[in-house]
């Protein structure tokens, strides 16, 4: 038949993944006084110097970077949880369930832009770089598992780049013939995740 | 306090909140979502693209009205970012969408049910692209084959299929989640012997599953693609 699904119209690219966790909610401490913003995206503010506010990442990015305010860096995003989710990462073929959908993209804006604010920042960067890798490694493993009878693999706790990894091999999988024929095909992949 | 689920009762107040506080922002975000993720064209949003369309002419008209009365010129451009963002998801939706009706517009004039879910915009483009595409293979290649195989549609005369036409492939997989708790879903997929067995989705869990399987609830709105 002609004609094949074009798996690259399903798939977010780096950027659109950004997009997307750039609507998180952080922690500021603003250092000026600004009266409330009332964006199509919501309301946010007022703002009052040293008064925590929470505002989404994008915005906590902007004013950041006009030397406006500084970012508390979220509670996982320091070096003992870190390294706690690093040994238990080690230790278990599961994932860990500590870290938030969206850690890759939040730790990588906050490194960008506010790596000032955070505490051993350098400690902080190779740790969430280990744990990066092992979980790829895991998700890499995971779905080698797949073969002609697997009928679901659960894998849990995926963040959003991890799905987006298995997203990409798993349309990447010859598709051609009827269902029986596919290398995938399992009936169902369940993920589980603290989306 | 309401508990949840008995059939067909009110929303307890937490979701009513919950229904409330979603902004039109987060509804087109999850409408493009679903639109990426999906592998056939869903249905155009009206209303909601109709809400952000308005909301954005506001906004504009706001931020020059204060561009021009000396407003701060920092909450002006943050202003502008969140305009910009907003922007940015609402033309990747239609992109997507006009790819997939590139792709596929036979497939879609085809079907009424298809058809049906494009936006009247969209429509006009589905039926100008198909003149036109229509037109230059019978110019440059159709019309100088044999007799038998001049269609746009099919191979030649003896198919008995339009085979020509490409077709979204229903039966890739995407990941989803479900709102609720749903069960009753037949797989379409895998060894013949499971096919039986009936699958259950709980609600705000992540699951890849063969789109197929899930096409209706998709269509109802249970379960968003991600």
């Amino acid at each position: 038949m002609a004609g094949q699904s074009d798996p690259e119209l399903s798939l977010f690219s780096a950027e659109e993944l950004e997009f997307i966790a750039e609507d998180e909610i952080v922690d500021i401490v603003p250092n000026l006084k600004m009266g409330p913003l009332n964006f199509i995206s919501g309301d946010f503010g007022p703002f009052i110097p040293q008064i925590v506010a929470q505002v989404p990442l994008w915005l906590a990015v902007a004013l950041k970077k006009r030397g406006k305010c500084s970012i508390c860096p979220p509670q996982w995003m320091c070096v003992e949880k870190l390294t706690q989710v690093l040994e238990a990462e080690r230790n278990s073929q599961e994932m860990s369930e500590q870290l938030p959908f969206h850690y890759v993209e939040i730790s990588r804006l906050l490194f960008d832009h506010a790596n000032d604010d955070i505490s051993d920042a350098y400690m902080v960067r190779s740790l969430i770089e280990d744990i990066r890798d092992v979980r790829f490694h895991k998700v890499e493993t995971d779905l080698e598992a797949f073969n002609g009878r697997t009928i679901a693999v659960k894998i849990k706790n995926l963040s959003a780049m991890e799905v987006n990894i298995v997203d990409r091999k798993l349309s990447k999988m010859p598709q051609g013939g009827n269902c029986e024929d596919k290398v995938l095909t399992a009936g169902s992949v369940l993920l589980n995740s603290l989306y | 306090m309401a508990s949840s689920s008995m059939e067909g009762s009110m929303p307890t107040m937490d979701e009513y909140e919950a229904l409330l506080s979603t902004t039109d922002v987060e509804l087109l975000k999850r409408a493009w979502r679903s639109e990426k993720a999906a592998p056939e064209i869903l249905r155009y949003d009206f209303d909601l693209v109709g809400r952000v369309t308005e909301q954005l002419q506001l906004m504009e008209e706001t931020v020059d009205e204060k561009s021009t009365s000396g407003a701060d010129p920092l909450s002006l451009s943050l202003y502008q970012m969140d305009l910009d963002r907003t922007l940015f998801l609402l033309r990747s939706y239609l992109r997507i969408r006009i790819q997939k009706i590139e792709k596929y517009m036979f497939h879609i004039r085809k079907s009424d049910e298809l058809w049906n879910r494009l936006s009247k915009g969209e429509k006009d483009f589905a039926s100008r692209c198909i003149d036109d595409l229509k037109h230059h293979l019978e110019e440059s290649v159709l019309s100088k084959l044999p007799e038998n195989y001049q269609s746009v549609e099919k191979q030649s005369v003896i198919s008995e299929e339009d085979d020509m036409v490409p077709e979204p492939r229903l039966d890739t997989f995407v990941l989803c989640r479900s709102k609720e708790y749903l069960s009753g879903i037949q797989l379409e997929d895998g060894p013949v012997e499971d096919r039986s067995k009936l699958f259950e989705m709980e609600p705000g869990v992540l699951y890849f599953i063969c789109y197929k399987s899930i096409k209706p609830l998709v269509e109802s709105g249970k379960i968003d693609l991600l």
